[in-house]
């Protein structure tokens, strides 16, 4: 079967999956019915235990569904502890559902994957060794990749029910109180953490900090945690910080956050109380500096900037040109801490952030985002999960989320060294065309035909040079050539969902 | 590409020649004119291949309509001969002689110009010459090298190797370089040719950067060399005229179509008679105001 | 014209890529090592193959380490080194150009 965007659906797995074609980015106002954790009661004044390996036999079955946070990134001791352990005692079968795997989780997967420990997956995304091993067929059963908010709506729903979780923090007390605020391994919001806290059966912490009860702030609480394990060390500092917080020097980054800022100044959004969100990378850093220059010439403030959090954007917060920082995530050390100084910085789970299925959303508010991709076709589709060659190599994170915002911008070169950004069609469709308002790259901006308004607020302003999207494929298709049709076997080895749970495309395993 | 004499010439952003990287990009920063270095930004082990990559390069990338500027090796390297055969070939705009000391260098570079246009069947004189000024013997030559050609497009002050050759280094004042600046702009301005001041390399020191530019805009220079893309828009700043002098400009304009209208070979503007340099100004002036986004098409003011 | 001895040209920086043209008993053998090979092997391949051609090499071998660099660039580099190869850099033949 083909959906809205044109992708040609395994009518086979579709149907053995009880899946559904992508129809449009309108999500309307449909009655869901959202699940409940089981919960085994407890008066819990010590959950304390210092046997992981205890914790395991007691309570994962063959065939269960666990799950992690990512907040930790590639400073993460969690996640390889765990595996460790499960891996040891010879389990099958399991489904992993983590919020996302990162780079220091790779080879620990990919065994228990080889020895049949994972059978399933779901993720926002993956990279490096195994996106390679799942796009050359490594893991029987197609991954299934989800956005930040689509995992939100598919916990609540009870498409991924979690039977235990287990979610590392910097710091807790002995009944369960946690936050990511205080210890050694600070990473600040713990909002992809809180899904699996309400909604696992089993919710089993570790720390190598537990401190006095009561320990507050709680993110995770008491009532939600069933053990507190004491671990040895739970991540290493250093390498928390996503690395993308020096301010960039590369011209061509910040031609490309200039002409960003151009837009998002010059558009009908940047008024007296406006919205945004500019995630991590050193374009998006560099955004949110001259944006920072061009609201205090106009003297205005932004009523709050939304999603993952940078340093940059905890400065606006401090200096009062953003009002309140709405936090799912923390890129780096100084907004992490920040989190614990400012009362504004609040802190926002998975649903509050992007959930479709809820009763709204913070994404449903916002007036602009700044997105990046890898490819964007001249649909205006964006890829941020496969590369040039096809492989996996990416993350939804919140793309399909946040580009429900009022003005989606998305920044990119307009090439990669040989690998063309804007191309006729996208090796794998994850954000529809039809929710992207803006494409920046260096050589010029596109406006996505559907966007008049914009158009005509753009199309006098000195510099700014505006060209349909066509265009600019042309223009980087001169410079690097037509490339060779990329070649897949018939496997599809991931599914990629809409926010709603709807199939917008597949990926197939690549022929080498 | 064609040598075009009387362009806007604000900023001259070089590039390494042996970057591919670099020249690659060259063209997305809005430079009024590109120059694309063999010389010292090339180590001696790789003159060759820069040659043959910066003749690749200006056949093929797409430099956003900046002018296009080589370096070629001085006249005392064995790289000299090859780099004015290639870039002739190549098509480029203007070629830029390092080390220039004395007419009879330039007039060398043209004639070897001449023998590869005659070599490669290319039409005499499309391409530009200009020269750069690094030494004592350059400046003191400077009127008769700005004269030497009609094909020279303008005198460049190489502010490194020239306070080197006089036993002295930058300083913050430019002290050091106001005789040089000076001799070079007069020498420019008496021929009829640009006039580029010297690079300013340290990208941390943006308010000596601005310092450094308004005064060489206030002596009178065309444009600025440039190190770093990051200082184009910077310079165009600096050279972007003011309301006032827009204003004056369009009247200026419009007591040219008037006289037309009447067939009059005076201009005159509020009972002045408006002599050539100012014509002429009110054309820079109109340029830069359109390039700097000031002006539309029309000639309406887009400023604040 | 003849290899005369090993040319090397190009770097491994990111949009540049290092040839590498030694001796052959007969005809041009290439072996591209690429991020792009899949997309763009064939492409890269005959334009080295072209240039060497070209510059009236026949039989030669060749080492090409990609870094993504576009055509104008693998041209280049592949000149360069093929100078270098026939010890012609001095006086390179520029009408094959």
């Amino acid at each position: 079967m083909e959906n809205k965007v044109g992708r040609i659906l395994p009518d086979d797995l579709m149907a053995k999956m009880n899946l559904k074609p992508y129809e449009s980015d309108e999500i309307g106002h449909p009655e869901v019915q959202r699940v409940a954790p089981k919960v085994r009661v407890t008066a819990g004044e010590n959950k304390v235990v210092s046997s992981l390996e205890e914790v395991i036999k007691n309570n994962l079955k063959d065939g269960m569904t666990i799950s992690f946070h990512h907040h930790f990134r590639n400073g993460d001791f969690a996640f390889n502890q765990v595996m460790d352990k499960i891996i040891e005692l010879g389990y099958h079968d399991l489904t992993l559902a983590p919020s996302s795997l990162t780079g220091v989780m790779n080879d620990k997967v990919i065994e228990a994957i080889k020895k049949g420990v994972i059978t399933n997956i779901t993720s926002s995304g993956m990279r490096g060794s195994l996106g390679d091993f799942v796009s050359h067929g490594g893991l029987k059963n197609p991954v299934i990749f989800r956005s930040h908010g689509n995992r939100a709506r598919s916990i609540e729903e009870g498409e991924i029910k979690i039977d235990i979780a287990f979610l590392g923090v910097p710091v807790s007390d002995p009944a369960g109180n946690a936050n990511g605020q205080d210890g050694d391994a600070v990473f600040g919001s713990l909002g992809y953490a809180l899904m699996d806290a309400k909604y696992a059966d089993k919710v089993v912490l570790l720390t190598d900090n537990i401190v006095d009860y009561p320990n507050t702030p709680a993110s995770i609480q008491q009532d939600q945690v069933d053990y507190v394990v004491k671990v040895d060390k739970i991540g290493d500092p250093d390498k928390i910080g996503s690395g993308a917080t020096r301010f960039t020097k590369d011209p061509k980054e910040l031609l490309i956050a200039q002409t960003v800022n151009k837009v998002i100044v010059n558009s009908p959004y940047f008024k007296q109380g406006f919205s945004f969100q500019t995630g991590s990378g050193g374009a998006a850093l560099a955004v949110t500096r001259y944006l920072r220059q061009s609201m205090l010439d106009a003297g205005i403030t932004a009523s709050f900037a939304l999603g993952g959090i940078t340093k940059p954007t905890t400065d606006l917060l401090a200096e009062g040109l953003v009002k309140k920082v709405m936090d799912v995530q923390d890129f780096d050390k100084g907004a992490a801490l920040s989190m614990a100084q400012n009362k504004d910085q609040q802190e926002i789970d998975a649903s509050w952030y992007a959930d479709p299925h809820n009763k709204g959303a913070v994404v449903n508010n916002l007036d602009v985002a700044i997105l990046s991709a890898l490819q964007i076709d001249t649909d205006f589709n964006v890829n941020v999960m496969t590369g040039s060659d096809g492989v996996i190599r990416g993350a939804i994170g919140g793309h399909q989320d946040a580009a429900k915002a009022k003005m989606t911008i998305i920044t990119a070169p307009l090439v990669r060294g040989r690998n063309a950004t804007i191309v006729p069609a996208v090796e794998t469709v994850v954000t529809p065309g039809s929710s992207i308002d803006v494409v920046v790259t260096e050589r010029g901006i596109a406006i996505n035909p559907k966007r008049q308004d914009l158009l005509d607020a753009f199309s006098h302003v000195p510099g700014l040079k505006i060209l349909p999207i066509a265009e600019l494929q042309k223009l980087a298709e001169k410079q690097v050539g037509k490339p060779k049709k990329l070649e897949y076997t018939d496997r599809t080895v991931a599914l990629i969902q809409y926010r709603d749970g709807t199939i917008i495309d597949t990926i197939k395993q690549v022929k080498d | 590409m064609t040598y075009v004499k009387n362009r806007l010439r604000r900023t001259m952003m070089f590039v390494p020649g042996n970057n591919p990287a670099m020249i690659k990009d060259a063209g997305i920063y809005g430079a009024d004119s590109i120059m694309l270095d063999l010389e010292d930004s090339v180590s001696l082990t790789e003159k060759d291949a820069a040659r043959m990559l910066v003749y690749e390069a200006i056949k093929t990338v797409d430099f956003g309509g900046a002018e296009v500027v080589v370096r070629v090796n001085g006249q005392d390297t064995p790289f000299y001969d090859e780099d004015v055969r290639a870039m002739v070939k190549a098509g480029v705009d203007v070629i830029r002689l390092p080390k220039t000391e004395s007419a009879a260098m330039i007039q060398k570079l043209v004639k070897d110009m001449e023998a590869a246009e005659t070599e490669f069947g290319i039409e005499k004189g499309s391409i530009g010459v200009m020269a750069a000024i690094e030494s004592a013997q350059g400046v003191l030559h400077a009127p008769e090298i700005a004269a030497s050609t009609p094909l020279m497009m303008g005198l460049a002050v190489s502010g490194e190797d020239y306070t080197a050759d006089m036993h002295t280094h930058r300083y913050p004042d430019g002290e050091e370089l106001r005789f040089a600046r000076n001799m070079v702009l007069n020498s420019a301005r008496a021929a009829g040719v640009y006039a580029f001041d010297t690079v300013f390399s340290n990208m941390k020191d943006t308010e000596g950067f601005y310092r450094e530019t308004n005064y060489i805009h206030e002596l009178g220079f065309d444009g600025k060399s440039l190190v770093n893309p990051r200082q184009i828009p910077m310079v165009n700043e600096v050279f972007k005229p003011t309301k006032a002098e827009i204003a004056q400009a369009k009247n200026v304009q419009n007591a040219i179509r008037e006289a037309k209208a009447k067939g009059s070979g005076v201009i005159s503007l509020n009972g002045k008679m408006v002599d050539k340099p100012v014509v002429e100004k009110a054309e820079r002036v109109l340029a830069t105001a359109k390039a700097s986004n000031l002006i539309d098409e029309e000639g309406n003011y887009l400023g604040e | 014209m003849e290899v005369k001895t090993t040319g090397v040209a190009g770097t491994l920086e990111s949009s540049d890529i290092q040839i590498t043209i030694s001796k052959n008993a007969s005809g041009i053998v290439i072996d591209l090592e690429s991020e792009v090979k899949k997309a763009y092997g064939d492409q890269i391949e005959s334009v080295i193959k072209d240039t060497l051609t070209k510059y009236g090499l026949a039989n030669c071998k060749v080492k090409a380490v990609d870094k993504g660099a576009l055509d104008c660039v693998i041209k280049a580099r592949t000149l360069a080194a093929a100078q270098r190869a026939t010890e012609t850099s001095d006086k390179p033949d520029l009408e094959v150009l």
